[in-house]
């Protein structure tokens, strides 16, 4: 159990690129982080940074106050679980898992129990003399976290270790690594470019855009309060509404037409307004407030249904349960004024 | 090379110096005396050399005899080249599309790779001698008097034979892989675009397989430079007298026969220089292959 | 409805034309495989007959009772001009040739890659472009200067004047270096935080990744070394040092001007030279198939 305190870490490429701006953040004892961005946001390239696979070029981490810049990854006392396992093909499960306690020197003894205890917790026993081509990716995925747990690491990494499974092993798999880490409480960094990932595991969430930390926060807080246009968009499907705007004499007005309920009065000017699907209603019936809305389609998804249309001229997606309001019935649309969102246009940052 | 590597400043170095050592003592040394080697002339007994600029260089590609043998070369390559390709691709084409005894037909195509050149041209000895060769025989029977080893053409015609004979294995193999790498999609995309089998071939199969079909161009024409020395020395007995001889063969027998150590080394940069345009314009076209797939 | 039925009746008519166009496959295929055949088989069948039988009737089409007669005598009867060197001792020498070669170009090659691809160190690029350019050259060009330097290193007529100098280009580094780029970069990650330095995952990680690669690239060098004509002939005036490749020319200049050359035990000592790298590739062909293609991609 750790903590992990970045500070001002930057990587620079050989070749010029700059994968991570100034990371700079601090990680509780037990905690569980996701990072969270698209493809080439430099979620992985911190997340190496960590384990030791990636230089630093500027800036320090430190794993309990020790400072593990310059720490051969196997003496950082971490463990990891690679996207495509990293499993040693010519290794049993049972070898897998004790070749990183073997190179530590650990008695046959030790390794043996060790090994046998984690096999139990995950189910492996009945595979210990499999190789990894006999197993199946859910099974080959336990071994890899058995691998890790049974180092008993200060920290665990885990890159993007759910992606290669099928989707229903997938959120199987989610809620059981959640529940090995809060039995163990050992620290975890958890990266994904899986927004449901991040949202139902994390302790707390950072989501990284070009190299840059977006936000740090829990869940809640992300969603409820996201600090910037790409987290609003990135984090939530279907993702938020965009729509243009602007404070004019101190209320929300739409590019299209239309006030939108605020709670805040702005200095005049553009701005970007973003509604969550959810949290607008759609009716037959005009109501004051209401803005009219031009339905297109509807995709059934079963549970919910999510209405497409036009307001204001823009596209616009309702997230609804209501059987009555949908087709062309839905002639006007309202808004819950204490859930829209006002962002600069420029900066993209959040305007409270 | 990789994302990930170790970093120890001696550790590499003692894996590279079995390898740095040998490759110094024996390709980087005896390369640099063939090149000083051209630029001098040694009598025969060794006992001394004089350096004698571009002579040997000159005299051996103003002699007639040169001239002839590269003009032999020039063709002998493309003739084997030409016709093991052909073959190959013929029966790579076939094997691939039968089902049943497909393996078989591999294992028969395919183990005289591991037949030695000159065992090789034993049997081409065999087959084509003045005495017992049943294709002397055969070659009588049509009114073509066929002389092995007497005459040019016809030595030169057995040479061809067995040296394509001999190459037909790798090629075949290469094809067969090329082919089997076609995906089963785009296979089945052609079969429903296109309701002719040969022209399926032309237009989608052939395509695709047209790097390997370079690839294999640069790997026979090096096979026919150089490594039909066994075949053409058994095929000639050890001694050549007017039979026709290859540009690598004539490097030897310059060297080892004759005693020309200038004019065989300047013949050897001549190679050498052929065969790095050759590796020059395989590697800029493997690089261009990379964007291809 | 109806169109599913004249679907259902057609393919037995279409069935028939495709036969034929297989048949005509096998025909080619056939023709093909007996081509390759034909010289081994007759040779084969020759090398059982005494020797005035095929001076007068030519090649045999049938097994002859000279068989024993002619494969005892190229193996176990001393022959040359010496009179010192038999087919088992050529055998050795053979197999000696073959296996040094094979096993010295794969530690050597493996080595020499394993420092390319994993390390990272001063002059790399110079180390691989040193290693590399050998590629351009085969040892047929610079034949004569090779001669000499192994004279001048005092190893004519020995083994190491035999394997060595072959070993000196890079065909297997090349191979291993292709091969090890496509070991998933993670496996090196994993074995790192495992605690693995160089030497560990070399032998405990890479050495058994690789088995299959090792297995292709030695059956291609055994049967490269064994086959070997140009080298051992310039580099082997001592009988004794003599392989069976190199035999077969010794057998052509006894040849020439005998009165009734020696066919049966030429033919014999031939089917000899090339039976062990034949079974080898025909025994072990998947792994050969799978090595030859991969190490030129």
């Amino acid at each position: 159990m750790a903590q992990v305190t970045i500070s001002s870490v930057n990587k620079i490429y050989p070749n010029g690129f700059h994968a991570v701006k100034d990371a700079d953040f601090h990680i509780k004892d037990g905690e569980f982080i996701v990072l969270v961005g698209p493809s080439g946001c430099g979620k992985s390239t911190l997340l190496r940074m960590f384990a030791g696979l990636e230089d630093i070029s500027t800036g320090e981490i430190a794993i309990d106050d020790r400072v593990v810049n310059d720490v051969d990854p196997a003496q950082r006392d971490i463990a990891m679980v690679f996207q495509n396992y990293a499993l040693y093909p010519h290794m049993t499960v049972y070898k897998n898992m004790a070749y990183g306690l073997k190179r530590a020197k650990k008695s046959k003894e030790d390794i043996e129990i060790a090994v046998q205890k984690v096999a139990k917790m995950l189910d492996l026993t009945p595979l210990l003399d499999r190789k990894p081509s006999q197993l199946s990716g859910g099974q080959r995925q336990r071994v890899a976290m058995g691998r890790a747990i049974v180092r008993s690491p200060k920290l665990f990494l885990f890159d993007e270790p759910l992606s290669n499974l099928d989707a229903k092993l997938r959120s199987q798999m989610r809620i059981e690594v959640r529940r090995l880490q809060r039995d163990l409480g050992v620290t975890s960094v958890y990266v994904t470019h899986d927004q449901v990932e991040a949202m139902t595991m994390a302790d707390r969430i950072v989501v990284l855009n070009a190299g840059k930390i977006e936000q740090i926060g829990t869940p809640a807080q992300i969603y409820q309060s996201p600090a910037s246009v790409f987290v609003a968009t990135f984090m939530g499907a279907p993702p938020m509404n965009m729509l243009e705007g602007g404070f004019k004499d101190g209320t929300l007005t739409l590019s299209g037409g239309g006030v939108i309920p605020h709670h805040s009065h702005g200095a005049n000017g553009p701005v970007s307004i973003g509604i969550r699907p959810e949290k607008v209603t759609l009716q037959a019936e005009e109501t004051p407030g209401a803005l009219p809305f031009t339905y297109e389609f509807t995709e059934d998804l079963g549970a919910v249904k999510l209405v497409h249309g036009l307001l204001g001229g823009e596209r616009f997606i309702v997230h609804t349960h209501e059987e009555a309001i949908i087709g062309d019935d839905a002639k006007f649309l309202s808004i819950d004024g204490g859930s829209v969102h006002v962002f600069d246009v420029n900066t993209g940052q959040r305007i409270d | 090379m990789k994302r990930v590597q170790f970093r120890r400043p001696i550790f590499p170095f003692l894996l590279l110096i079995p390898q740095l050592a040998i490759i110094a003592v024996f390709f980087y040394w005896p390369a640099g005396e063939a090149i000083r080697g051209s630029f001098y002339l040694e009598d025969p007994f060794g006992f001394s050399s004089t350096y004698v600029g571009m002579d040997n260089y000159t005299d051996t590609v103003t002699g007639s005899e040169y001239v002839s043998v590269a003009k032999f070369t020039l063709g002998f390559t493309a003739v084997v080249a030409f016709f093991s390709l052909a073959l190959a691709l013929l029966l790579a084409v076939k094997a691939d599309s039968v089902l049943r005894g497909a393996k078989t037909y591999r294992t028969l195509l395919m183990w005289v790779y591991a037949i030695a050149p000159p065992v090789a041209g034993l049997f081409g000895i065999l087959l084509f001698d003045q005495a017992i060769g049943p294709f002397t025989k055969i070659a009588q029977s049509i009114g073509w008097d066929f002389k092995l080893g007497v005459n040019y053409w016809d030595s030169a015609t057995a040479m061809v034979i067995v040296a394509v004979w001999k190459q037909i294995p790798i090629n075949f193999i290469f094809f067969l892989a090329g082919m089997q790498s076609v995906p089963m999609a785009v296979r089945e995309a052609a079969l429903i675009d296109d309701p002719s089998g040969p022209s399926r071939f032309f237009h989608v199969i052939f395509p695709l397989l047209a790097p390997t079909a370079f690839f294999l161009l640069i790997i026979n024409i090096t096979y026919a430079l150089f490594d039909t020395f066994g075949i053409i020395d058994i095929l000639h007995k050890g001694e050549p007298g007017n039979n026709p001889v290859t540009l690598v063969y004539k490097v030897y027998l310059d060297g080892f026969r004759g005693n020309d150590l200038g004019g065989s080394s300047a013949q050897s940069v001549i190679l050498m220089v052929l065969v790095l345009i050759l590796t020059v314009v395989q590697f800029r076209f493997m690089e261009r292959r990379v964007h291809y797939t | 409805m109806t169109d599913i039925t004249t679907a259902i009746a057609q393919p037995p008519v279409r069935r028939r034309k495709i036969r034929w166009n297989r048949v005509f496959d096998h025909v080619i295929l056939i023709l093909g495989s007996m081509f390759m055949l034909l010289p081994v088989v007759l040779t084969l069948l020759t090398s059982t007959w005494d020797n005035v039988t095929i001076h007068t009737g030519g090649i045999q089409y049938s097994i002859g009772e000279d068989a024993f007669r002619n494969y005892q005598k190229a193996l176990f009867e001393k022959s040359g001009f010496s009179q010192v060197v038999d087919g088992m001792k050529m055998m050795t020498n053979s197999l000696i040739l073959g296996l040094g070669f094979a096993i010295g170009k794969i530690v050597i090659s493996m080595m020499a890659a394993y420092a390319i691809v994993y390390f990272r160190f001063r002059f790399a690029t110079f180390a691989f472009w040193i290693v590399f350019t050998t590629l351009l050259l085969p040892l047929e060009v610079r034949i004569l200067p090779s001669y000499e330097v192994v004279q001048s290193l005092g190893l004519l007529n020995t083994y190491t004047g035999l394997i060595v100098p072959l070993i000196a280009s890079a065909t297997g580094t090349f191979y291993f270096r292709q091969f090890f780029k496509s070991v998933p970069e993670e496996t090196l990650e994993a074995a790192r935080i495992d605690g693995a330095g160089p030497i560990h995952f070399f032998f405990d990680i890479l050495v058994p990744v690789s088995q299959t690669m090792i297995a292709a690239i030695f059956i291609i060098m055994f049967v490269y070394g064994w086959n070997q004509y140009l080298w051992p002939t310039l580099m082997t005036t001592d009988e004794n040092m003599f392989t069976l490749v190199r035999g077969i020319k010794q057998i052509m200049q006894v040849w020439i001007g005998a009165n009734i050359p020696d066919y049966g035990v030429a033919m014999a000592l031939a089917i000899i030279a090339m039976t062990p790298p034949v079974l080898i590739v025909i025994l072990f062909q998947n792994w050969f198939v799978k090595g030859l293609v991969e190490s030129e991609k």
